[in-house]
C-alpha cells in the first residue's frame, strides 16, 4: 500500500516536471531557436546578411551603441542616487521615511513611457513648465529630447530599485560589524566604503544588472521621448512592424544581439556576484540614529527632493486628467472637468476589463508554475528539474519586445496559430515573469525546514497531498506578496504586449500608450491616472498582506 | 599600557527607564574582570557604556584618570569580542585581523609582523585566506579575539563571547582566553550569564542583578562567602533552611549549631544557605541531626544526588560522594549534620543579607 502511494506519487511529480518542460520547450527554448533561425536563414538559404548590415551600416549599429549607452549611464544614475537615498533612510531617523519608501516604490512601478510622457508635457517644447518659465522670466528650457530626456526619465523611474535593493542589504547588516569597525577606529565615510557598501555589494551587482538590462530593453521611453536618439529597441519594433520594408528577418538578427549582449552581462554580473559572495544574517539590526545639524537637515532635503523629483510626473498626470482639453484632446484648455474619463472610458473602456483579466490570467499561471518550480527545484533536485531551472531564467536576458517576436514568428503559422489572441498575452507575459517569481518562490521554500513535510509524511500523508495541505499554505505569505508584484508588473508591462496585442485584447497600459502616440492627451492622462490608481491600491495590498514596509523584486 | 577602569556612580536611562541606577566598581590593571548576572541585569549594557556604544546618562568613567564619558568609541582604544564575533563577512581571516592596524597607517611591514603574531597566538595561521564563511564557530572566535588583541588596545571587552559555541568548544575556549589573557596582560572585562564560565576565567567577578552589583569578589568568596541571598542561589546550588538565631547558636528544629564567626546582632529568625555538598547524611537516627526523609535519589557516577524532605515540610537537595554496596533506600529516615564552616546565614529581611563576619 504505502509503496504503491509512494510510486504514484513520484510519477505524478515526474509527469509535472515532463509537462513543465514541454511548456517551457515550446514557448521559451522553441521561439528562441525560431528567431535565432530567422536571422540567419532566409528565403531557404543560410545567410549572414542580415548581421552584416546591422554592423555595417552605422545606421542601424549605432542604435546599439546608443541602448549601451544609456543603459551603462542609467544604471550609474540610478547607483549614485539610490544608494545614498538608501543609507540615509536606513542609518538616520528621517521624518516622514515610510512616505519616503512607499513614493518610491509606487515611482518604480509606473509604467516606463507614462513618466516620458509627463515629462514632455511639462518640460517638453510647448510643455506647461517651459512656457511659464519661458513667458515669466524669459528662461529658455534646455531641450529634454533625446539622450539627456531618456536618462532623466528611466534614471527617475529605476533609481527606486537601487534604493530598495540597498536598503534590504543595509538591513541585513549586523549592527555589531559597524560597531567592531568603530571599536577599531574606522568611522564615518570611511567605515562607510570599506564595510557597509562592501557588505551590499553583492546587492548592488545584482540591482545594476536589473537597472542595466531594463534600460536596455525599454521601449516606451525612446519611443517618446528619444526623438533622434535612435535606441535598438525601438528599431526591432519598426523593423518588425514594416516601416519601410516589412523585414522579420533583420528584427531577428537585432534580436539576437540584444539577447548576446544582456547575456554576456549577465554572466559578467554572475561571476562577480560569486567572487562577492558570503552570508549575513542580523541578530540585531542597525538601529537608525539622529544625524545632527547640517548634516541632519542636508539628508532630508536631498531625500525630499530625489523622491519629488521622480514622483512630479505621475502627480501632475493625475492633474491633467482633470483638466478640460479641445475636443480632439490635443491640448489643455481652462478649466476643470471629468470629460476625459467619459471620453476613455467611452473609446477603450473595455481596455480595464482586459487588463483585469489578463492579468488575473497571467497570475495565476505564472503562479502555479512557479510554486511547482520551486518545489522540483528545492525539494527533488534531478538532472531534468535543474534543466527546467536554468531554461526558467533564460527570459531575464531576454528583452521583453523579443520574447514578443520570437512567438509571433514561432506561433503564427499552422499547425498551432495563437496570433492575435488572447492566450499568446498570457503566455508572453507569465513567461516574462517567471524568473522573478520562481526565485522568490525557491526563497520563500527555503526558508521552510524540511522536517514540517517528513513531521507530515510521517503521519501517513502523502507527498502529494502534503505539498497542498502544507507546503502551499506555509508558502502563502511569500506567495500572495510575489504574486500582487507581478500583478503590478503585468499592468504596466508594454514592449511585449505591443507586438502581441489586437484590438480585441488591448490593455490599460496599450491604451495609455495609443492615446499619447495619437497625440490624444486628455485621455491618456485619464488612462495613466487609472493605471496609477490600480497600482496604488495593489500596493496598498501588498502591504496590508505582507506586513512590512519592505519589497524586493 | 596598563590601564585601571574606575566607573563611578554610572547612571543609564533607556527611554525615561533607568536600568542602572548607581553603580561604582574599579577594574584593576591587568586584570580579567567579568560582570555577571542572569539576562536584563545590565550587564551588557554597563559593557557597552565603557566600550561607548551606549551613552552615559550620569557619574563618571574613567580610563586611568582620563574621563572617558563623550570620548567615541574609535578613540578609546578599546578592543572588543561580540557575542556573534562580528567577524566581517566580505573579508578573509586575515585581512580581518589586519583591519585595525590598516587604520592605524602603520608601516606595512609592522602591519604584516604583528598580524602574523596574533594569527599564530591564536593557531588560525592554516586559516588566513579563508573567508570567514567557511570557518567553524570555534575558529571565528578566535578571528574575533586576534582582530580585537592586534590593535594592541588599553582594555579588552568581551561580551558573551562563548555563547554561541557548543558545550565542549566552550570549555576549550575559555581556556584559550584565560592563557592570552594573561600572556597578554590586557585589563579585560568580560560579561557571561554563565556562572561556571565566570567562576573558570575570572580573576574577579562582579555579581549584578537589576542594574545593581550583588557583590564583588574572587569566584572563591563568590562561592564560599556569598553576601546575600542572591548571590548564595545564583552561584552554584544550595538549600535555604528556616532556623533561629541565639547569641552564636543557630537552632533548627531539633538540632543545634554553634558559629564562631557570626556577626554580633541580636537575637532573630534567620535564612540558612546549605549547599548540597555541605550536609552530612546519618543513617543512625538515634544520632543529634535534623530529621529527614529520603524522597528519591538520582546516582550520577561520581556523586549521587539525594531528594530529602524535612520534618516540617521543606524539600533540600544534597550530593555526596558515590558508596559501593546498598545505598540509602527511598523512605529511609536520617539525620541531617551540616559542615558548620561551610554554611552562610542571612537575616530574615528581603535583601537577605549576611550574618557571618568577614574573615
Amino acid at each position: 500500500m504505502r509503496i504503491d502511494g509512494f510510486r504514484k506519487d513520484k510519477a505524478v511529480w515526474t509527469l509535472i516536471s515532463v509537462l513543465i518542460f514541454i511548456f517551457f520547450f515550446m514557448f521559451i527554448v522553441y521561439p528562441i531557436f525560431s528567431i535565432l533561425k530567422s536571422s540567419i536563414y532566409e528565403n531557404g538559404a543560410f545567410t549572414l546578411e542580415n548581421f552584416r548590415r546591422f554592423f555595417g551600416e552605422s545606421y542601424y549599429s549605432s542604435t546599439l551603441i546608443n541602448s549601451l549607452k544609456i543603459a551603462v549611464v542609467v544604471a550609474l544614475c540610478s547607483l549614485a542616487l539610490g544608494i545614498p537615498l538608501a543609507y540615509f533612510n536606513t542609518m538616520y531617523v528621517l521624518k516622514g521615511s515610510t512616505a519616503i519608501q512607499i513614493i518610491t516604490i509606487l515611482c518604480s512601478m509606473s509604467a516606463p513611457f507614462v513618466g516620458a510622457y509627463s515629462w514632455i508635457l511639462m518640460f517638453g517644447r510647448s510643455g506647461a513648465i517651459t512656457k511659464f518659465l519661458s513667458d515669466v522670466f524669459g528662461f529658455k528650457m534646455p531641450n529634454i529630447y533625446g539622450f539627456a530626456g531618456i536618462v532623466i526619465v528611466m534614471t527617475t523611474k529605476l533609481f527606486p530599485l537601487v534604493y530598495l535593493y540597498v536598503c534590504g542589504a543595509i538591513k541585513n547588516i549586523d549592527n555589531s560589524l559597524l560597531e567592531a569597525s568603530e571599536s577599531m577606529g574606522v568611522v564615518g565615510v570611511k567605515r562607510f566604503w570599506k564595510i557597509t557598501f562592501q557588505l551590499c555589494v553583492p546587492s548592488v551587482l545584482a540591482v545594476t544588472m536589473m537597472v542595466f538590462i531594463r534600460a536596455l530593453a525599454d521601449y516606451g521611453t525612446p519611443a517618446l521621448i528619444g526623438e533622434g536618439y535612435r535606441t535598438f529597441s525601438v528599431e526591432i519594433y519598426k523593423q518588425y512592424m514594416g516601416e519601410g520594408g516589412n523585414s522579420h528577418g533583420f528584427a531577428s538578427a537585432i534580436s539576437v544581439v540584444a539577447i548576446a549582449i544582456t547575456a554576456v552581462f549577465f554572466f559578467a554580473q554572475r561571476y562577480f556576484a560569486n567572487k562577492h559572495s558570503f552570508k549575513m544574517n542580523a541578530l540585531h539590526p542597525i538601529q537608525k540614529k539622529k544625524a545632527k545639524g547640517f548634516y541632519n537637515v542636508f539628508i532630508h532635503v536631498v531625500s525630499y527632493a530625489l523622491v519629488a523629483f521622480s514622483f512630479l510626473p505621475q502627480v501632475y498626470l493625475v492633474y491633467c486628467s482633470f483638466r478640460k482639453t479641445t475636443p480632439s484632446g490635443q491640448s489643455f484648455i481652462e478649466g476643470y472637468s471629468l470629460n476625459n474619463y467619459r471620453l476613455f472610458f467611452a473609446r477603450m473602456g473595455e481596455s480595464v476589463w482586459n487588463t483585469l483579466l489578463l492579468g488575473g490570467f497571467t497570475l495565476i499561471v505564472t503562479i502555479s508554475i512557479a510554486v511547482l518550480i520551486s518545489y522540483l527545484i528545492v525539494r527533488l533536485p534531478s538532472k531534468l528539474n535543474n534543466t527546467i531551472d536554468t531554461l526558467s531564467m533564460l527570459p531575464y536576458v531576454i528583452p521583453g519586445s523579443v520574447v514578443g517576436i520570437a512567438l509571433v514568428i514561432s506561433y503564427s503559422t499552422r499547425p498551432l496559430v495563437l496570433t492575435g489572441t488572447f492566450i499568446i498575452m498570457v503566455i508572453a507575459i507569465s513567461i516574462r515573469r517567471m524568473p522573478y517569481t520562481i526565485r522568490s518562490s525557491v526563497a520563500t521554500l527555503q526558508q521552510i525546514p524540511i522536517t514540517v513535510e517528513e513531521a507530515a509524511e510521517s503521519l501517513g500523508t502523502t507527498r502529494g497531498r502534503t505539498f497542498l495541505r502544507i507546503t502551499i499554505p506555509m508558502m502563502s505569505n511569500g506567495i500572495i506578496s510575489g504574486a500582487i508584484l507581478s500583478w503590478i508588473t503585468i499592468l504596466t508591462e508594454l514592449s511585449t504586449s505591443i507586438i502581441l496585442y489586437s484590438s480585441n485584447t488591448i490593455t490599460l497600459t496599450l491604451a495609455t500608450y495609443n492615446f499619447v502616440s495619437r497625440g490624444n492627451y486628455g485621455c491618456a492622462a485619464a488612462s495613466a491616472s487609472i493605471l496609477t490608481f490600480f497600482t496604488a491600491l495593489s500596493l496598498v495590498l501588498f502591504f496590508r498582506i505582507s506586513k512590512t514596509k519592505d519589497l524586493s523584486m | 599600557m596598563k590601564v585601571r577602569i574606575t566607573i563611578d556612580h554610572a547612571l543609564k536611562k533607556y527611554d525615561g527607564n533607568t536600568v542602572i541606577p548607581d553603580l561604582s566598581l574599579v577594574v584593576e590593571e591587568g586584570e580579567l574582570f567579568t560582570l555577571l548576572g542572569p539576562s536584563g541585569c545590565g550587564k551588557t549594557t554597563l559593557l557597552r557604556m565603557i566600550a561607548g556604544f551606549n551613552s552615559v546618562e550620569g557619574g563618571k568613567f574613567l580610563f586611568n584618570d582620563k574621563e572617558i564619558n563623550n570620548l567615541s568609541p574609535s578613540k578609546r582604544n578599546i578592543g572588543m569580542v561580540f557575542q556573534n564575533y562580528a567577524i566581517f563577512p566580505h573579508m578573509s581571516v586575515k585581512e580581518n585581523v589586519m583591519f585595525g592596524l590598516k587604520n592605524r597607517k602603520l608601516p606595512q611591514d609592522e602591519i604584516e609582523k604583528t598580524t602574523a603574531k596574533f594569527l599564530r597566538l591564536m593557531q588560525i595561521e592554516q586559516f588566513k585566506d579563508r573567508m570567514p564563511d567557511k570557518l567553524s564557530g570555534g575558529q571565528q572566535q578566535r578571528v574575533a579575539l586576534a582582530r580585537a588583541l592586534a590593535i594592541s588596545p588599553d582594555v579588552l571587552l568581551m561580551d558573551e563571547p562563548l555563547s554561541n559555541l557548543d558545550a565542549k568548544l566552550r570549555i576549550e575556549m575559555r581556556k584559550v582566553i584565560k592563557d592570552i589573557q594573561r600572556e597578554v596582560g590586557i585589563t579585560t572585562v568580560y560579561v557571561t550569564h554563565d556562572q561556571e564560565e565566570a567562576m573558570a576565567i575570572s580573576d574577579r567577578i562582579a555579581v549584578m542583578n537589576g542594574g545593581v552589583i550583588q557583590q564583588i569578589g574572587s569566584p572563591r568568596e563568590l562561592y564560599q562567602r556569598p553576601q546575600n541571598l542572591f548571590v548564595a542561589t545564583f552561584i552554584g546550588h544550595t538549600n535555604i533552611v528556616k532556623a533561629k538565631l541565639a547569641g552564636n547558636n543557630i537552632l533548627f528544629d531539633g538540632y543545634k549549631l554553634v558559629l564562631d564567626n557570626l556577626k554580633d546582632v541580636p537575637d532573630q529568625e534567620v535564612q540558612v544557605s546549605i549547599r548540597p555538598e555541605e550536609f552530612i547524611i546519618n543513617e543512625d537516627t538515634s544520632s543529634e541531626g535534623m530529621d529527614a526523609v529520603v524522597e528519591d535519589y538520582v546516582f550520577l557516577g561520581l556523586t549521587t544526588q539525594y531528594f530529602v524532605r524535612l520534618a516540617d515540610g521543606d524539600a533540600v537537595e544534597i550530593i555526596r560522594e558515590s558508596i559501593v554496596g546498598k545505598d540509602l533506600a527511598v523512605g529511609q529516615h536520617v539525620k541531617l549534620q551540616v559542615k558548620t564552616e561551610k554554611i552562610n546565614v542571612y537575616d530574615a529581611s528581603e535583601a537577605a543579607m549576611t550574618l557571618i563576619r568577614k574573615e
